[in-house]
């Protein structure tokens, strides 16, 4: 077929380029899709993902989208070795070289940055496997069944702990029951570990009042929910135990793209025009390919594009560790020319969070003209312009991949095997309808009755849900 | 044997059907929450407005993907100007703000936790009609009028050559020649023939009216007509689905009773006192000279808040008696929002017959269940 040997011309002179600039990507698998089967990816985020109705109704949006022209996915790219990239048919010739470069950049991301390190890069078999598994429990226990319980899961999947360091819970049910301290590390760095401990019990004195305390059950907060339900609920047979394993594998299989999406697709638009730069366009090429760009690094009034975003804050960097001023040359000793390399180190180092608190500047923020606006009334409004309240804002809506940090405080709330959860609240209230709507997803995964903390305009306030109704109190 | 850097392929995916499997999930659990709504839904505007032709789109609000998530109205957004904005600036109003162009980001806008379905008005007529049966559905004796339909649903060895079966033909053939140990399709002779022939079917030719009456005094105000509206736009969808031929007459009344016209029937205001007995009697009249009761199965209702002229009610007592006589059943709603004592209600309680159903109307929903009332699944009533 020409369409193939033209493109396997393209993507070799592409690959060659880039791996020209120091980019080093997974081996790739390019492959030509019709539209409904690039939105399905799209939609499960994985072409071997299991069958959930969800994805069926993001699958249905996401296509309805493309037919009345009002999106369009150019192309999907996967975090596996090798990589595999799914392309748009139809696309032009052109529209295909900006996309191969595009996600070149993305698989040396995925290959580079340290948040992915821990992946999985055999996922594509990994989820594939899960999807078999979960059909076979669909046909041992019922459709509904699995289905009611996928529904539940789903519901609270982003709550692990996707610390790279800690893996596993932080703790053993042995030292829960005991209610002493493990003794396994001990070193002079002890005390700064035990500050951790400090500052997560919220000021309360640390290890000397612990022993005296009631045993606590888990010995301190616990961040990854998901792996305490499957852990310790007295509620679950061995099959649903088994899909929670799974649906946090996925999730923290997806986590690392979720905490950099700004670097990961600034990273790969600002490879994609480079590596263009490079290649003989013809006119019309160059035309459209500038439309195209443009296109996808547009800004918007109500969010911040991670492309435009993303590409800006990387060409800040490169022009300002390129061309330092003589402050920053005396200060940090940075010397003319080290942008690329620059750019290398941050892709390996940061993730979206450290990225926006350590690149972004008073300058760029006014380069931008970037803004925060809120509700008020019936209205949204521009609110502030300082650039620092916009940078700590754009950090927050990162921390914790922008989900609400919740914690297990108690498995054992009122000594009745009753689950307490409670939200770490940092300024931002949750949505209580939806939160009202979750809680019994809960339940039926703990089996008992559930509570949650949180705060409502400045008290705080308990939910707890009994299998029949919410009750709320303010405490 | 070292791994190749790049590999460009394009395969068949038509048999990847999963998105469209997992769609469909969807649209089936859209469905049940739907029928969990129809209470909501059938006083849904967009249908009531769409005359029925349309497909419409009803907000859907139970099939959210629930989880903890943060309060986008109480929070902070972040976004980027042209260059020239500056604290104050409106973006948008109401639900979400205004949108500049479309990003990569959209998608992910604030306050879009309404899914929106769309579904036809004949699918919720389905579900909803599937409650419903009509009460002290007689066989009129006069049914002289019968149309004749016709029904292919034999298929026999002889016929006519223009209504011959070709794949049943075919399908003879194969197992006759299968059978002579000469497989395949060939030699077709006239015993291989099959033809499709046709059943008359005799359908009772049956029609229903509806006499629809409605207040329009001063006290009667936009609630209360699109509430009456609403019941007699799914009454009228649904008698159709029974009756071969459905005619409504409209009656509006307020001391005084004249047949309207549907829009004026909706839309006109009227001012001034009540007097029930009026359209009653118009009722009364209208029967007796154009719908008589032995061809007719006759349903009059009446919509009205209740206000009626106390000095009226004995009368208009006995005109409702009258009608019933003639009807299969006697409607009477009441559209009271504020939960009055109604002067009408007051004489209407003390009626005794089968033939007469009341339901007070408090809310939109409720339209629901008054359809549910009247046309509730009970036994028949003995017929005199």
């Amino acid at each position: 077929m020409d369409e193939i040997k033209e493109l396997n011309r393209v993507v070799e002179e592409i690959t060659e380029i880039a791996l020209g600039f120091g980019l080093d990507p997974f081996p790739m698998r390019y492959e030509i899709c019709p539209p409904d089967i690039i939105y399905t990816f799209g939609a499960y985020g994985m072409p071997t993902r299991f069958s959930h109705w969800s994805f069926g109704k993001t699958f249905n949006r996401m296509k309805m989208q493309y037919d009345l022209g009002l999106s369009k996915i150019y192309e999907l790219v996967i975090n596996n070795n090798p990589s595999y990239a799914f392309l748009l048919e139809g696309n032009s010739l052109i529209q295909n070289k900006l996309i191969i470069a595009h996600v070149l950049a993305h698989t040396d991301f995925f290959k580079n940055n340290f948040y992915f390190s821990k992946t999985n890069r055999g996922m594509v078999e990994s989820m594939s496997a899960t999807a078999e598994r979960i059909r076979k429990y669909e046909m041992q226990y019922g459709k509904e069944v699995v289905e009611d319980f996928l529904d539940a899961a789903l519901a609270i999947q982003e709550h692990i702990d996707p610390n790279l360091l800690t893996p596993k819970l932080k703790w053993s049910k042995d030292e829960a029951d005991s209610g002493k301290k493990k003794k396994g590390r001990e070193s002079e760095y002890d005390s700064l570990w035990r500050l951790d401990q400090y500052i997560n019990s919220n000021g309360e004195k640390g290890e000397a009042d612990n022993e005296k305390k009631e045993k606590k059950f888990p010995p301190q907060p616990e961040k990854d929910i998901l792996l305490f339900i499957e852990e310790y609920s007295n509620h679950l047979e061995s099959w649903q135990r088994d899909i929670l394993t799974m649906i946090r594998e996925e999730m923290l299989y997806f986590w690392p793209q979720i905490e950099t999406k700004i670097m990961n697709e600034g990273w790969a638009s600002y490879w994609h025009a480079r590596i263009l730069r490079e290649m003989d366009l013809t006119e019309e090429e160059t035309i459209e390919f500038a439309k195209l760009n443009s296109s996808v690094v547009q800004p918007s009034r109500t969010s911040i594009n991670p492309y435009y975003f993303g590409l800006k804050v990387f060409e800040d960097i490169e022009k300002r560790w390129d061309n330092p001023t003589e402050e920053e040359q005396k200060l940090h000793g940075r010397k003319k020319g080290q942008g690329r390399k620059k750019l290398f180190e941050v892709r390996e180092t940061e993730r979206d969070i450290s990225f926006i608190r350590n690149y972004m500047t008073k300058e760029l923020v006014k380069e931008l003209d970037l803004y925060l606006y809120q509700k008020k009334g019936n209205e949204w409004v521009i609110v502030e312009k300082d650039w620092e309240k916009i940078r700590d804002q754009l950090v927050q809506t990162k921390v914790n991949g922008g989900f609400p940090y919740l914690v297990v405080e108690n498995g054992d709330y009122l000594r009745n095997g009753e689950l307490y959860l409670k939200h770490q609240y940092e300024g931002i209230e949750l949505d209580i309808r939806y939160l009202e709507k979750t809680l019994p997803y809960l339940f039926q995964l703990w089996g008992r009755m559930v509570h949650l903390e949180t705060v409502v305009e400045n008290r705080a306030v308990l939910f707890s849900y009994d299998g029949n109704k919410t009750f709320r109190k303010f405490i | 044997m070292q791994e190749p850097l790049f590999i460009v392929s394009k395969e068949d995916w038509s048999l990847h059907r999963k998105g469209y499997e997992d769609q469909l999930r969807h649209k089936e659990k859209v469905k049940e929450a739907i029928k969990k709504n129809l209470g909501d839904l059938v006083s849904e505007e967009n249908i009531i407005l769409s005359n029925g032709k349309d497909m419409v789109k009803i907000p859907i609000r139970s099939l959210d993907e629930y989880r903890f998530r943060y309060n986008y109205n109480k929070q902070k957004l972040s976004g980027q100007g042209k260059g020239d904005s500056k604290v104050g600036d409106v973006l948008g109003r109401d639900g979400t703000p205004a949108n500049g162009g479309k990003g990569q980001g959209a998608g992910d806008q604030p306050g879009q936790d309404v899914y929106e379905a769309e579904i036809s008005v004949e699918e919720i007529q389905e579900m909803l009609f599937g409650d419903l049966e009509l009460p002290d559905l007689k066989n009129k004796p006069n049914q002289d009028m019968v149309t004749k339909d016709i029904h292919f649903n034999d298929i026999r060895k002889k016929g006519l050559m223009g209504n011959i079966d070709k794949k049943r033909t075919i399908i003879a053939n194969l197992k006759r020649n299968n059978i002579s140990g000469k497989p395949g399709i060939h030699n077709i002779s006239i015993d291989d023939l099959r033809f499709k022939t046709w059943q008359e079917v005799i359908i009772p030719h049956s029609q229903a009216v509806v006499i629809a009456m409605m207040d329009t005094s001063g006290s009667m105000g936009m609630f209360e007509k699109y509430i009456a509206r609403t019941f007699f736009f799914w009454m009228v969808r649904f008698l159709r689905t029974k009756y071969e031929n459905v005619e409504i007459v409209f009656i509006a009344h307020h001391t005084e009773a004249k047949e309207v016209s549907e829009e004026d029937f909706f839309s006109r205001g009227e001012s001034g006192g009540t007097i029930c007995s009026s359209a009653y009697k118009k009722a009364l009249e209208i029967i007796d000279k154009r719908y008589s009761p032995d061809r007719y199965n006759i349903y009059p209702f009446h919509f009205s808040d209740g206000d009626n002229l106390t000095s009226d009610n004995q009368r208009s007592v006995e005109y409702v008696k009258e009608l019933m006589k003639r009807s299969n059943m006697f409607g009477y709603g009441e559209i009271n929002p504020y939960n009055r004592q109604s002067t009408l209600m007051n004489v209407f309680k003390n009626l005794k017959d089968d033939k007469f159903v009341y339901y007070v109307i408090r809310e939109k929903a409720d339209v629901y269940q008054s359809l549910k009332t009247f046309f509730k699944k009970r036994e028949a009533a003995p017929t005199e």
